[in-house]
């Protein structure tokens, strides 16, 4: 075993970070130890570029962007989550401008703001298109100067430790070595951000894999919202790689095979010649790869040699504003689709990006299984609800990454140390990994043909629209695929940074997650936001205005249970924009 | 074009091989296809014991640098095709201890950052509730460009100096002190003085250059350095003529 810590963080993105952060700020005494898979700064924030919410300007209010963000939502969002998330998000940016974030700024020096879709103020901070790296260095240079913060970089979180009902720590695999080793603690915030590599087709980098959802579910913490899975409407057609909102928020047009602004068609508006708060490029994520579906099936998309295209036309923007506002678009245009934005028209579709579920969690990042929290992507609070608003997760990551270091901080200083049950459940893990995976021999299967199949299952099953016989299908798909997955050996036998073995650790994740998002999918009969049936294409709030909270049976199934949304000052009404 | 493409990759298993060596491959040369692609078609495909480190592929994360035909680059954004007809040949950073193929030991760096202060320091903080610290856009442009370092290491592998002088903190790490220092918001400079001072500090540095042309994100850490040589060498003076001056 390693030294015990007081508070165990898995994932050192931009969640983790600022929960590391907020603990040593709320009890300098306590031992807070990072763990996580890649260096912190590789953390999968760093990709994030559009820009982060939090109300600033004298014609905003508070009230406005919980209006928004709920109704973007389509109502699924808990509304003390989100009238929480508002009041405090402005703090946690501006908190992040005095740790030196270089955030974009007006001439006069004072912090600038854009247009994202959605939003009907003008309310998002940003570093030029490169937030979330920004933010994400930022964040991690700054928690070099705590000397409570012990990091263990490139260490792999197989499982956590749970005994009295508590849990008490993690078994991770040490990559540069391969020792195997439990990390006792008497707290831990998993902060491990989302799951897109399900799905074959995402804008989310190879770490992302579910690893805390997976984590939680397999100690007995519930999955929430796992339907909700949020499509991109604009990435790069073979690499998946993001275009940002921002290109449309500073003027840039979706334009079909006839040059037309098809958005108009979809009831999002007319379209007018510079960009309109909540209307057309600027509308809600969902609703935008909805219409991509449509127009593709009224064949007025365009054929590339990766599918169904439409074009954003940013030329008319010029390359001053495109040089200084969205320069990471210009160059990641250049470098990967060889296209240059000020030129020509840069071709897109959407692309999986976000997981509005995750673990359930209360107000301070709480799950149900005592000393277990969460916050960032991996965790729901909820204040996403159906389909999260662009630029809502940066300053998510902030406010519930401090609510949940605190109240992680507050738990692990009233528990005693871990005892010594925990550390025979890591020579256990030890030996598992041993047996099944590292020295095993006579396996049939290999890790990547079946991550192929299962996310070929999951893009059939769980895209855009769904459907009850599809799912179903997928459901029965996926226990067959997993079963496959018992039998699969490694070629790699070595223990020094045995990636063959991360993969399939990875793999078996990701069955957790894709499971449980087919599960919550088929059981909810209805559509709202981003999951939407065309067996069942209203909203059906009598039945369905509530969390799907999916819970792991010690078969391993999933049994779907809801949980109702807090209401608080805005009754469910209808999504409108553009009128 | 020709159909595939040889790939040369270092392999190095350290519990059995004595020293590095060569395997090849033959990967389908894609037109779109980067060289951190053809890895990963040899990890799926072809030989699930090859290790080497990748994450966001859009060239942000940092996590991809390896030695492409001996020129440091992100993998990521290295086209095969740039390189056909081949053989393409794929080595692990230089200037690094290899863990394993084509993963290096950087642990190095990531020890001397600390050393340099890389986080805001001032003695008096604003509360919150008074608002962000001004900073017009030719403020933010005087150390802009050093924010933008993404710890590839791809400096440190073209770093002659670091070659030899593995105590020489290194061209990222000098230019994310200068990040800090030509903050507007930041008090630091003076603490960062004594180590960027050093004999290992800026003065390693013999202006050669070939981290500035490596740079993956147009940062400039050889400017930052001979920029900060002057600075150094300014405050020197100082002490010496006004030393009620100095510190």
């Amino acid at each position: 075993m390693t030294r015990a810590h007081d508070v165990l963080l898995v994932g050192g993105g931009g969640a983790g970070l600022r929960a590391a952060i907020a603990i040593a700020e709320s009890n300098p005494r306590l031992d807070i130890a990072v763990v996580s898979k890649v260096y912190p700064m590789r953390s999968h924030t760093v990709s994030a570029e559009g820009g982060a919410a939090g109300v600033i300007g004298r014609d905003d209010s508070l009230d406005e962007h919980a209006y928004d963000t709920i109704s973007g939502g389509d109502w699924l969002s808990d509304q003390d989550a989100v009238e929480a998330f508002v009041k405090e998000a402005p703090e946690e940016l501006l908190r992040l401008e005095h740790w030196g974030c270089p955030w974009s700024r007006e001439r006069d020096g004072r912090i600038a703001v854009r247009a994202f879709g959605g939003m009907k103020k003008m309310r998002t901070w940003y570093a030029a298109d490169k937030t979330g790296f920004h933010m994400l260095h930022t964040l991690f240079q700054t928690t070099l100067k705590y000397a409570s913060i012990a990091r263990y970089d490139e260490w792999f979180v197989t499982k956590l430790l749970v005994d009295d009902g508590r849990v008490q720590g993690a078994v991770a695999i040490e990559l540069m070595s391969g020792r195997i080793e439990a990390i006792p603690a008497k707290a831990v915030i998993l902060c491990t951000g989302g799951c897109g590599r399900v799905f074959p087709f995402t804008t989310n980098a190879n770490i992302k894999n579910g690893d805390g959802m997976a984590l939680a579910f397999r100690a007995g913490a519930p999955l929430k919202d796992m339907e909700f899975v949020q499509y991109h409407p604009t990435g790069l057609p073979f690499t998946g790689i993001l275009i940002t909102e921002a290109a449309r928020s500073e003027g840039g047009y979706l334009l079909n095979k006839d040059g037309y602004r098809y958005l108009q068609d979809y009831d999002l508006g007319k379209p007018e010649p510079r960009p309109v708060l909540r209307s057309m490029e600027l509308g809600p994520r969902d609703r935008l790869s909805q219409a991509f579906v449509k127009e593709q099936e009224k064949g007025r998309t365009l054929e590339g040699p990766y599918g169904p295209y439409v074009n954003l036309d940013l030329r008319h923007l010029g390359e001053k504003v495109i040089n200084t506002k969205l320069p990471f678009v210009r160059e990641l245009s250049l470098k990967y689709q060889n296209i240059d934005p000020v030129k020509e028209m840069i071709p897109v579709r959407p692309v999986v990006h976000y997981m509005m579920g995750g673990v359930h969690t209360d107000l301070n990042g709480a799950t149900p299984l005592p000393g277990l929290y969460a916050a960032g992507e991996v965790a729901c609070v909820s204040i996403n609800g159906s389909n999260r608003l662009g630029s809502n997760s940066l300053p998510e990551l902030l406010v519930f990454g401090a609510r949940a270091g605190r109240a992680a901080a507050d738990y692990a200083s009233r528990q005693k140390d871990p005892g010594p049950a925990v550390l025979l459940q890591g020579v256990d893990e030890k030996r598992r990994l041993e047996h099944e995976l590292l020295h095993r021999t006579d396996g049939r299967e290999r890790v990547a043909p079946l991550r192929t199949e299962m996310q070929k299952t999951m893009e059939a099953s769980a895209g855009i629209y769904r459907s009850g016989p599809a799912l179903a299908q997928a459901t029965d798909k996926l226990r067959q695929l997993r079963e496959r997955l018992r039998a699969v050996a490694l070629a790699d036998h070595s223990r020094t940074f045995n990636t063959e073995l991360t993969a399939a650790l990875e793999l078996s994740f990701m069955f957790d997650v894709a499971e449980a998002i087919a599960h919550s999918a088929l059981n909810r009969q209805e559509s709202r936001g981003a999951h939407q049936r065309t067996d069942f294409p209203a909203r059906d709030d009598a039945r369905f205005l509530a969390h799907s909270l999916v819970h792991r049976g010690a078969d391993g199934s999933c049994r779907v249970e809801y949980l109702p949304v807090t209401i608080t000052r805005w009754p469910p009404g209808e999504r409108v924009y553009g009128r | 074009m020709p159909e595939t493409v040889t790939l040369q990759v270092t392999r190095y298993r350290p519990e059995i091989d004595a020293e590095p060596v060569f395997q090849e491959y033959q990967v389908p040369l894609h037109a779109d296809w980067v060289v951190l692609d053809a890895l990963n078609y040899i990890k799926d495909n072809v030989d699930g014991t090859l290790s080497y480190r990748w994450s966001c592929r859009m060239g942000i994360c940092g996590s991809c640098g390896m030695t492409v035909n001996g020129e440091p680059k992100l993998t990521c954004a290295t086209f095969l095709v740039d390189s056909a007809p081949g053989p393409i040949r794929v080595e692990p950073l230089g200037n690094f201890p290899v863990l394993r193929d084509l993963v290096i030991e950087m642990g190095d760096f990531m020890r001397k950052l600390p050393r340099v202060k890389p986080w805001i320091v001032r003695t008096d903080e604003k509360p919150l509730a008074e608002g962000e610290y001004r900073q017009t856009p030719e403020q933010m442009d005087e150390y802009k460009q050093f924010s933008m370092c993404i710890n590839c290491m791809l400096c440190y592998a073209a770093c002659p100096v670091y070659g030899l002088e593995p105590e020489f903190l290194g061209p990222a790490a000098i230019a994310l002190a200068q990040r800090y220092n030509l903050d507007s918001r930041d008090g630091g400079a003076k603490e960062r003085r004594e180590v960027l001072s050093a004999h290992d500090g800026i003065w390693g540095c013999t202006f050669v250059g070939e981290c500035t042309r490596v740079c993956p994100k147009n940062v400039d850490p050889a400017g930052a350095i001979q920029r900060y040589k002057l600075t150094a060498a300014l405050e020197e003076l100082k002490g010496f003529l006004m030393p009620w001056r100095a510190r």
